[in-house]
């Protein structure tokens, strides 16, 4: 069990090692080191081994990235390649 | 043998495209067995016409009848709130969910917590719904409705990707699917044009108002590799779920009895080869306003139940309070009927619906009341829910169902001319296998009812016109009177009864003058005779008395000269011996 509380808590869902979803992880690392250092945490979930958490985040699309933490949920989907979208989703940066 | 195989060389076997029945009342009769199995289905139609409610019908009855579990993925509504949406129809969700018999799955799409940053697909989706079937062994899948998508994500061109790749992978998945989709601007049968991947059954819902009535309709436009019914049929969404009525029966192939029933008029059962109404068939009973149409019909309805019969009474006019309580003052008791549950009473008002939906409305009553006879009181307040045509095209079916069925059904309908040539406004006479006709006759300033018997297929039947009198004691029919002027009814014909008796009577007692008289005139006679006769005995006397005289008299003198002679004689006898 972890205890430490993130002040960001991502994560990531995929549907097996799938071109999009390696470049959505890759992305998604790349963010976080730049604007999150230490302060994020990044849980992949691969729904071809765990089906059934599909419907608890509400996944109907591959890669999603979900921000659990800070609230509200805000969801990304896509290989993330969009540097601005994604920071302007997980409200890293005022929209522009 | 050689003949089997015959046969068998000229029928071809068809080869039957598996079908799933949707275990909705009608569907599957539409579409001879129901939706394709291991394909998808489009229902589309515009917003509340019951697309979710009837493929969540679709899935309830797949679970309860077919022992088929089915998914059914929400992209609109959420799972209790559906749950809760059809507890009225007396579908369990919950318990359904909780016997793995149905999964319900409900796909939140918002707009605003939702960035799109290149490329994605719809695997979660997929893994979603192959999760879902693979977890209840699903056999039938619904997705409803699954545009929400497109209102939830930009990047159309990944969309129409993936639902090309949706529906074949739910192809190879081998699950029965409907889709839904909202009917679209013109001619396109979805507003995002879902039919394109969907080919292989279309099923479009349509929710008319014409005349501030509303009718649902269903038609299949498409089925691939299947015979299907193409009109449009009315379906009814109540209690029990969706019914849809493949109303058309083309054939005539009606089975028909030549058994019989009681009018409950024994008068009238006279008129008709004394012995009533075919079983099966159809009697219409037309007339003006106020000639006691109901009250033929409360009769019929009366005998039926006398005789341990069912019937139902389909009233458009009356309550059933009022027919009953106006039934009792001609000395007819309906409610004993009610309570033994031989008499159905069903009061709606013609325009609390559609034609159609009545129609629906009479079959699922009639399925399941199963009675003997139908009366339906009046058919002509119908009209203001239909054209003519429209009634009649009803009417017909409904005779054709009824008469499948082998129930007897009567008609009553007001005519609102008092030509007697002239149709009933709702042209089914033609339709009917009798038709009773009950007129007012007016006359010396006041109306009498008369009854004709103007059809009545295959059976003798009076072409006598009678009057129709309702009395304390139910209703009669009395001979009118046919004198040399004319037809005389009411207190005309009691008058002229009177009037007859009474010359009768002074006719009678013209005779019993004259034959005194006679009388008299034979003993005056008699006593002439008497007298003539006295008269001739006492002339015959005279004569007699004069004959006998004579006879007397000649006698002495005979006597008198025989003696003379003897003497004579003797003195010269005497002198000869001298």
């Amino acid at each position: 069990m972890e205890t430490k509380r993130y002040r960001y808590e991502l994560r990531l869902y995929i549907a097996g090692k799938t071109a999009k979803s390696n470049a959505a992880l890759t992305n998604l690392k790349k963010y976080c080191e730049e604007y999150l250092e230490g302060e994020y945490k990044i849980e992949v979930v691969d729904l071809l081994l765990k089906p059934q958490l599909a419907e608890g985040d509400q996944i109907f699309a591959v890669p999603t990235l979900v921000r659990k933490v800070p609230e509200p949920i805000r969801k990304i989907i896509g290989d993330l390649s969009d540097e601005e979208k994604v920071l302007v989703g997980l409200n890293l940066r005022p929209v522009t | 043998m050689t003949k089997d195989n015959k046969k068998d060389k000229k029928k071809p076997v068809k080869i039957q495209l598996l079908k799933t029945p949707t275990g909705i009342s009608g569907l599957d009769e539409i579409t001879e067995g129901g939706i394709p199995t291991g394909r998808p289905t489009l229902i589309c139609g515009e917003a509340g016409c019951g697309k979710t409610l009837m493929s969540l019908e679709f899935i309830v009855r797949g679970a309860l009848e077919y022992n088929e579990p089915g998914v059914f993925m929400a992209f609109e509504e959420k799972t209790d709130e559906l749950a809760s949406n059809v507890g009225s129809l007396g579908f369990d969700l919950a318990q359904l969910q909780r016997e793995k018999k149905l999964k319900l799955d409900y796909v939140h799409i918002d707009r605003s917590e939702i960035q799109e940053t290149g490329e994605y697909d719809l695997d979660g989706l997929f893994i979603r719904l192959n999760y879902a079937i693979d977890s209840i062994g699903a056999k039938r899948v619904v997705l409803d409705t699954i545009e929400n998508l497109f209102a939830g994500l930009s990047n159309q061109g990944i969309l129409r990707a993936e639902l090309r790749r949706l529906f074949q992978w739910l192809k190879e998945k081998g699950v029965t699917a409907i889709v839904t989709g909202e009917r679209g601007e013109g001619p396109s049968l979805t507003r995002q044009g879902l039919e394109e991947y969907v080919s292989d059954c279309v099923i479009v819902l349509d929710h008319r108002v014409i005349n501030q009535i509303s009718t649902r309709r269903l038609r299949v436009i498409k089925y691939r590799g299947s015979v299907h019914g193409t009109n449009e049929y009315p379906f009814l969404i109540d209690e029990d779920g969706i019914s849809v009525l493949p109303v058309t029966s083309l054939k005539l192939e009606k089975e028909v009895s030549s058994e019989r029933v009681s009018s409950g008029i024994p008068a009238l059962d006279n008129m008709l080869d004394g012995k009533g109404f075919f079983k099966g068939g159809s009697v219409l009973v037309s007339g003006t306003a106020g000639t006691g149409k109901t009250s033929i019909a409360a009769c019929f309805a009366n005998e039926t139940c006398n005789q341990k019969k069912k019937c139902l009474y389909f009233a458009f006019e009356e309550s059933p309070r009022q027919i009953i309580r106006n039934m009792r003052s001609i000395g007819m008791d309906l409610q004993k009927h009610i309570d033994k549950g031989l008499l159905l009473f069903h009061a709606s008002r013609p325009t609390i619906h559609g034609l159609e939906q009545h129609l629906v409305a009479f079959h699922k009553l009639i399925k399941y009341f199963k009675p003997d006879v139908v009366i339906l009181d009046p058919i002509t307040n119908l009209i203001t829910v239909g054209s003519i045509s429209e009634v009649k095209s009803m009417l017909i079916r409904l005779i054709d169902f009824l008469q499948e069925e082998q129930i007897t059904v009567m008609f009553t309908a007001l005519s609102l001319n008092t030509i007697v040539s002239e149709q009933t406004d709702e042209g089914v006479s033609s339709l009917v296998d009798a038709w009773l006709l009950v007129r007012d006759i007016e006359f010396n300033g006041e109306r009498n009812r008369g009854m004709y018997i103007m059809k009545s297929r295959g059976m003798k039947h009076s072409n006598q016109v009678r009057e129709f009198v309702i009395t304390d004691n139910g209703i009669d029919l009395v001979e009118v009177y046919l004198g040399p002027e004319g037809i005389l009814t009411g207190s005309a014909r009691e008058a002229q009864k009177l009037m007859e008796k009474t010359n009768e009577i002074l006719k009678n007692n013209a005779l019993n003058l004259k034959d005194r008289e006679i009388d008299r005139k034979r003993k005056m006679l008699a006593s002439k005779i008497a007298a003539l006769q006295t008269e001739f005995e006492s002339a015959e006397e005279e004569l007699n008395k004069i004959y006998v005289e004579d006879q007397l008299i000649k006698n002495a003198a005979a006597d008198n000269r025989a003696e003379m002679l003897r003497i004579r004689s003797g003195s010269s006898q005497i002198k000869e011996k001298k």
